[in-house]
């Protein structure tokens, strides 16, 4: 029985556990007959054109773990951001660990999504909200047909979030490969700020397999400022989908790290619905082995007099796959547009690949586009003055690849996490700097 | 003051009529339409082609039946019936002329109103033309100069009876029969094209030209084209075409194949200009081209185009860098207006080491048209140091039209080194101010602005052809800039 074939029976059986007069209900059957009608994609996909799933799709995943392994904290400290206080949401193969996690309702509400959907009180947010951002793909539609459970991030008007939010799916996968859907819904209020930190880590050897889906509707003058980090196991894949409505002046932020999985593949769309919206994406990728990294970016310009940033940064060693797939849109009526891209890739072994495809697709005339895209080496000339100074060449490599992917680090406004990241990168590339980055 | 406005200028290019819109009245030998092997068969007969012809003509029918019309492109348009289309079609009194008395007057009188007189070409440009009317060469010039070096160049029906063990050879080398469906359409259909040899480090003195007309209603052009520079030869070839106006869309798919073997250099120029549509977008040509080089050993293709008309444009001048050191350069102009679409772009792909390709593409669009730049930029895993630089700029003038870039790069070498970059922007009305504070009227303004824009590709071309292209620039942008 082929994945699909299996979801689509699990979801006959799961619907029988629902309350089909729930308001998301129609939703959920529409989605499902979506994922039915189109099926996984393939690469005959423009937009899947260098990422292959099938590989991935052959495990024969469980799609609801029996019982999930309870977590001791001190056994996934390390996977938190644990020096500094944070909010946590944490799932356990898709199930809230209330153990683990530290929610809210005083002012804000950081808590279930599960929850939000079954009380009234939320019904509202609900209806406003709820999949208006997401997309009809096949791989979102299957999100939307199981959204059950993940992160309800509501936060009112006018409020700033003292600490960062820590949202942490763990996969323990202990009987049998694991397909997990978490749907993280966040709705930030007219000049409310935000931070938040979004990760995804498997704890066994099994593999696993992430379709996460996350909506981000950021209001008036509203200020996000969205981590992810990805350094999972190399048995686990992640497609990660996020959607994310701007409206007037409002400013987001998401960056991307990328340091491992098997198979990443991140779609990020952003669409500016009112003027002057800021838009940064921004990302770093380094990866080795047979990892697979794909970043999809959309940046669609709705309104007139907005900006869009994008820098994605990636080193690729081994036989590594990268693949960059970014697009620009502006509408006709989306006049003075600053759109701007860039993304530099750096291939260490003879085995690696990269595919870029970076588009605008434009139909305003007073606009400003721009991208630009590279794929080199470390300059031989800067790592000869380095060694020439007596640094070894593999502490002159890394150097080179620290400084190469420190613009993207530097926006970084969390200096804990950028001191994790920092020590990420270290790793990766197999030195200690010597120095405090 | 008589002030020049935008709107000013937007109704003047809107009422500009297709310049070269006329239809020339002669008898033409037109088979039914439709199309099946019989039809394949009789196209060959007609040509008296051997029979290894005729069979590499059905064999490539065959694919063409299994293939689907591709879809992937950034235009639309109402698909082409392709039983509708009379696949032959050469003007009846087809003698071999001796001079040019003996040609039909009302051909010579076409060639006139394009004002590429056969005589004043031959005296005073120094370029050998073969001129292709509706299907069949009728008149080649400077073939003796040109037979002294052992050029060879003539038309590639001629050269099936003359040369046939080059033809054989080197045919559908580069863009196989079953290579993509326009492709495959084009090798079993061919009615003419041209057919150019250098020999061995022969340096072709001058430059060689070919024109194309479309004639008559209701024929599609199938031209097909083959380029061969020798060991260390040298060519720099031109091609240039103007249709006249019709209200029925005709298709054109031409396939060109260059093969430039060791340190051998082929340049090849076009300035396209099929009739573009009316401005409510009714009629012009389909313009679905293959062409592709393949570079052998310090080889080097350069594609210049400057593409001004048809109503659909698909064309992807490629070339395969499979030998070391070579070289691919592309430089293009792609210009809309009205409601043209364009899809063009290039592939360079770099299996040899040390191979370099450079690509410039500038797209001006305006009125309602849409303009795509799509380009593929493939480094083999063997390709060594190669080096890869690609522009694309896109000007907008107007609010309606629609610019877009998909550039596909794909590197599988460490050692490459790909850069690319592609802007999007208007004529800054800053720019516009500058000029006519210094008393330059808004519309030269705009035409000096524009030429600065393609300034890059423009030097690229041949001297012969500059001047043409430079007046086909303002032709079809006159006025239309904002």
């Amino acid at each position: 029985m082929s994945l699909k074939d299996k979801l689509i029976s699990s979801y006959m059986a799961y619907e029988d556990s629902l309350d089909q007069e729930h308001l998301i209900h129609d939703i959920r059957s529409a989605a499902i007959k979506n994922f039915e009608n189109t099926g996984f994609p393939t690469r005959k996909h423009e937009a899947w054109k260098y990422t292959p799933l099938d590989k991935m799709l052959k495990a024969d995943y469980t799609v609801f773990p029996k019982k999930s392994d309870a977590l001791e904290y001190k056994n996934v400290k390390q996977y938190f951001l644990h020096d500094v206080d944070t909010y946590k949401i944490v799932f356990v193969d898709g199930v809230y660990s209330s153990f683990l996690s530290e929610t809210t309702h005083e002012g804000i509400d950081v808590c279930l999504l599960s929850s939000a959907l079954s009380k009234d009180k939320y019904r509202p947010v609900i209806e406003a909200y709820f999949n208006k951002a997401a997309e009809t793909d096949s791989i979102t539609s299957l999100n939307t047909a199981f959204a059950k459970e993940g992160a309800y991030i509501f936060i009112p008007a006018h409020k700033e979030v003292e600490k960062p939010i820590e949202i942490i799916n763990f996969a323990t996968g202990s009987e049998a490969a694991l397909m997990i859907q978490p749907r993280n819904l966040v709705v930030v209020g007219e000049n409310a700020h935000v931070q938040i930190i979004e990760r995804h880590q498997s704890l066994a050897e099994h593999p696993i397999l992430t379709n996460s889906v996350t909506e981000i509707f950021a209001e008036k003058r509203a200020y996000i400022d969205y981590y992810k980090v990805q350094n999972d196991a190399e048995t686990a894949s992640l497609i990660d989908s996020t959607y994310i409505k701007q409206e007037r002046d409002s400013n987001c932020r998401v960056h991307t790290f990328s340091f491992g999985g098997k198979l990443i593949r991140n779609n990020l769309n952003f669409y500016q619905q009112g003027q002057h919206c800021d838009s940064t994406l921004k990302g770093v990728t380094i990866i080795e082995k047979k990892q697979h990294v794909d970043h999809s970016t959309l940046v669609h310009h709705q309104s007139p007099n907005c900006e869009s940033h994008q820098d994605y940064k990636g080193i690729y060693d081994d036989s590594a796959v990268g693949v960059f797939n970014g697009k620009v849109m502006v509408d006709k009526i989306a006049q003075k547009i600053d759109a701007f891209q860039q993304n530099n890739n750096i291939l260490i072994s003879d085995k690696a690949t990269i595919n870029a495809k970076p588009q605008l697709e434009i139909f305003a005339d007073d606009v400003k586009c721009s991208h630009g895209c590279t794929i080199g080496q470390l300059d031989e000339d800067a790592l000869f003055y380095l060694r020439s100074r007596g640094i070894g060449k593999k502490e002159a490599n890394a150097l080179l690849m620290y400084a190469f992917a420190n613009n993207v680090l530097e926006s970084v406004k969390i200096p804990e996490l950028k001191n994790r990241i920092n020590g990420l990168i270290a790793e990766k590339i197999g030195v200690q700097l010597g120095f405090d980055l | 003051m008589n002030k020049f406005t935008e709107d000013d200028l937007k109704k003047e290019l809107e009422t500009k009529e297709y310049e070269y819109g006329f239809y020339t009245d002669i008898e033409s030998d037109t088979f039914p339409v439709g199309l099946n092997e019989d039809i394949v068969r009789a196209i060959s007969k007609k040509k008296e082609e051997p029979e290894w012809m005729t069979e590499w003509r059905l064999e490539a029918f065959r694919y063409w039946q299994e293939m689907e019309e591709p879809d992937w492109a950034n235009v639309n348009y109402d698909k082409p019936d392709f039983q509708a289309i009379s696949y032959y079609s050469a003007p009846a009194k087809k003698a071999k002329y001796e001079s040019l008395d003996e040609v039909d007057p009302e051909l010579l009188e076409t060639f006139n109103k394009l004002g590429i007189s056969l005589e004043e070409q031959k005296k005073l440009a120094g370029v050998a033309v073969d001129i292709v009317m509706d299907s069949v060469s009728v008149a080649t010039t400077f073939k003796e100069t040109l037979a002294e070096k052992g050029i060879i160049f003539c038309s590639i029906s001629e050269a099936i009876q003359e040369h046939p063990e080059l033809v054989k050879k080197y045919i559908g080398s580069v863009v196989p029969q079953r290579d993509n469906f326009y492709a495959a359409l084009n090798s079993a259909v061919f009615s003419d094209g041209s057919f150019c040899y250098i020999p061995k480090g022969v340096r072709c003195p001058m430059e060689l030209s070919t024109y194309f007309r479309i004639n008559q209603a209701g024929t599609g052009q199938f031209e097909r084209t083959l380029v061969i520079a020798d060991e260390g030869s040298y060519v720099s070839y031109l091609e240039g075409c103007t249709a006249p106006s019709r209200d029925e869309n005709q298709l054109h798919a031409a396939v060109v194949e260059l093969i430039a073997l060791d340190d051998a250099e082929i340049k090849y120029s076009t300035v396209q200009n099929w009739y573009p549509g009316g401005k409510d977008g009714k009629g012009g040509v389909f313009n679905f081209v293959t062409k592709r080089g393949l570079c052998e050993t310090n080889a080097k293709i350069s594609w210049t185009q400057v593409e001004t008309g048809s109503a659909v444009t698909w064309k992807y001048p490629s070339c395969v860098l499979k030998g070391n050191n070579s070289i691919g350069e592309f430089y293009s102009i792609a210009v809309t207006n009205n409601y043209q679409q364009a899809d063009t772009g290039t592939k360079m792909i770099h299996l040899g080491k040390n191979t370099r390709s450079t690509i410039i593409s500038k797209g001006i669009s305006a009125g309602k048209s849409q303009n795509s730049y799509r380009g593929l930029v493939q480094i083999n895993s063997r390709a060594e140091n190669a080096r890869n630089f690609s522009q694309c700029d896109s000007l907008l003038m107007g609010n309606e039209c629609g610019a877009h870039t998909f550039p596909y790069i794909e590197a599988k070498n460490k050692s490459a080194t790909i850069e690319h970059e592609a802007t999007t922007s208007k004529i800054g009305e800053d720019q516009i101010f500058y000029c006519n504070q210094r008393g330059i009227d808004t519309e030269k303004a705009i035409a000096l602005i524009v030429n600065g824009f393609s300034k890059e590709v423009l030097n690229k071309l041949p001297m012969e052809f500059a001047v043409e292209a430079q007046k086909l620039l303002e032709i079809s942008l006159e006025g239309s800039v904002g």
